[in-house]
């Protein structure tokens, strides 16, 4: 599904802050992405969203080298991979409905075709009694709910979350955590990006760990 | 089913897919807010600019419009003038000179100014009172040209040159062709200035798209990772600066018209009192045409269009950059 070979990356001429990364994302898989804080975590989840260009190495996407891709095909890939931001990145000037059907209103789809769906998704996710809000009057852990509603809203292939529990307190997190865990068993490969080590030793998945811009996998 | 036929159902199947296909419907808010997009200002450039273009586009139609009556007013008419020469009685050549003219085809009317009218050309200039007697005041025969048949200029000229002495036939075709250089001039120089003031439209519609797309880069960034296409943003900033062309475009070529109606009622008003006999011997009637305000509405879509092409190119740009 992802596949990485030797990426490396640098900003400008700058050194080197991702080296000889190698690693692959199997489909139906579930793993942590972890590290010290400013290890190069969301350098490497937008590397796999296609926002960052390697300087040096192969990645391969749904089979695809996104080294030679043209443009248009980009979006194809993006939509299939859903992205839980940290900072949630939602659209202020929108409401809860309209932020989670975005991935299906930004594909051409009809308003009637989702509504019913996304209604069904936000209930899912307890913010049944948010549907009309903005997010300036949700709450942190609502916003993240609604981010990762938004996320899943188009059943994507991939789920990158990006310290998804980093707003939300202990209770929520765990809920958060078994939430991603029923995605991933009805079929979606899950990458949570998490410098929470409580909260991945309460499940047993496997580990990449970015230390000094290097990746080591633990199976 | 005939070309012309199949021609229209494939335009129609193809707005039908466009609306089907376009990014958001009524009910559905803009994905690039509103408020972000220095708008009101944009528009007033836009109005401000509309307003130019379509006073200069109006102007060049009344002068071409004015220019035009000229050219017909005068091309209807020619004139023998004769001098006094020495020894020869001035009335029998102004005599022989309206026989021959009569004689000419194409020719409908002969007045011939007496002395006492011709020297009455002369007040404006000399004042009244004078005795002209001592003047050798030239005579002027005044021919009226037949629309439908064309009268042979050169024939006439030689039969004139002939008979008569001290003769010149003027047909005004020096005055023909500096009115129709002039009125060429002033609608090239029209073009020349629409033209720029549509550049300026298109750069500064460029410039406040940048401002948008910078001030929105967070929301083009969210937008391309939940599956936005490159197309699909460029048309979110598109439609919205349609709207602002819309607006200004509206705005400055309704005031445009609005000023040569109101230009037009007071040229009426004025009409018989010298200000007004020197705009109208200028502008003409000073009031446009169904041409004028047809050209006024083309530069209404083109500024419309010019906003929204603009902001799509730029868009499309900066995206490109961006990825």
């Amino acid at each position: 599904m992802v596949r990485f070979e030797n990426v490396g990356l640098r900003y400008g001429m700058g050194p080197e802050v991702l080296h000889d990364i190698s690693f692959s994302i199997e489909p139906q898989s579930f793993q942590f992405l972890t590290g010290p804080s400013g290890a190069g975590k969301t350098t490497l989840l937008r590397l796999i969203l296609l926002s960052l260009k390697p300087t040096r190495g192969l990645i391969h996407l749904f089979g695809t080298d996104v080294t030679r891709i043209e443009a248009d095909k980009l979006t194809d890939l993006r939509r299939r991979m859903g992205v839980v931001f940290q900072d949630f990145r939602l659209l202020d000037h929108l409401t809860t409905y309209e932020n989670v059907a975005l991935p299906l209103r930004v594909q051409g789809k009809e308003e009637a075709s989702y509504r019913a769906e996304v209604k069904e998704l936000l209930h899912w996710v307890g913010l049944g009694d948010h549907v009309n809000a903005r997010p300036s009057v949700l709450s942190g852990g609502e916003k993240q709910r609604a981010a990762i509603a938004r996320a899943l809203i188009a059943q994507p292939d991939l789920l990158l979350a990006d310290e998804p529990t980093g707003n939300v307190d202990p209770s929520l997190a765990r809920r958060l955590l078994r939430l991603f865990m029923e995605l991933n068993r009805s079929g979606t490969a899950i990458v949570i990006a998490t410098h929470d080590i409580g909260l991945m030793d309460q499940f047993d998945s496997r580990r990449l760990v970015l230390s000094e811009g290097r990746l080591h996998i633990y199976d | 089913m005939t070309n012309a036929a199949a021609f229209t159902h494939h335009i129609r199947q193809r707005i039908a897919r466009w609306w089907r296909a376009r990014p958001h419907r009524a009910a559905e808010p803009p994905l690039v807010p509103v408020e972000s997009i220095a708008g009101r200002a944009l528009i007033i450039v836009i109005a401000i600019m509309t307003f130019l273009a379509a006073l200069t586009a109006g102007a060049a139609q009344l002068v071409g419009a004015a220019s035009s009556e000229w050219q017909s007013a005068v091309a209807r008419e020619v004139t023998i003038q004769i001098r006094p020469v020495a020894g020869r009685a001035i009335d029998q050549e102004v005599a022989r000179a309206a026989e021959i003219a009569r004689a000419t085809p194409g020719i409908t009317g002969v007045k011939v100014y007496s002395r006492q009218e011709s020297e009455r050309l002369l007040e404006p200039w000399l004042g009244t009172g004078l005795n002209l007697d001592q003047l050798p005041v030239p005579r002027l025969i005044v021919l009226r040209l037949d629309d439908q048949k064309a009268a042979d200029f050169g024939a006439l000229r030689r039969s004139l040159v002939e008979n008569v002495r001290g003769v010149t036939l003027d047909d005004h075709r020096v005055w023909i062709a500096r009115l129709a250089s002039m009125a060429q001039s002033i609608v090239i120089l029209a073009i020349g200035i629409v033209a720029l003031v549509i550049t300026a439209t298109a750069l500064a519609v460029a410039f406040a798209t940048r401002g948008a797309m910078a001030g929105n880069r967070d929301i083009v960034e969210v937008l391309h990772f939940v599956g936005a296409s490159d197309g699909y943003i460029a048309d979110e900033f598109q439609n919205h600066f349609l709207r602002l062309g819309l607006k200004g475009g509206v705005a400055g070529g309704l005031a445009a018209m609005i000023f040569f109606v109101l230009a037009g009622a007071l040229a009426s008003a004025w009409v018989a009192t010298p200000g007004g006999d020197q705009i109208e011997a200028l502008f003409g009637s000073f009031s446009l045409g169904v041409g004028g305000f047809i050209a006024m509405g083309l530069i209404i879509v083109l500024v419309a269009l010019v906003t929204s092409i603009g902001s799509r190119i730029t868009v499309m740009r900066t995206l490109r950059q961006l990825s």
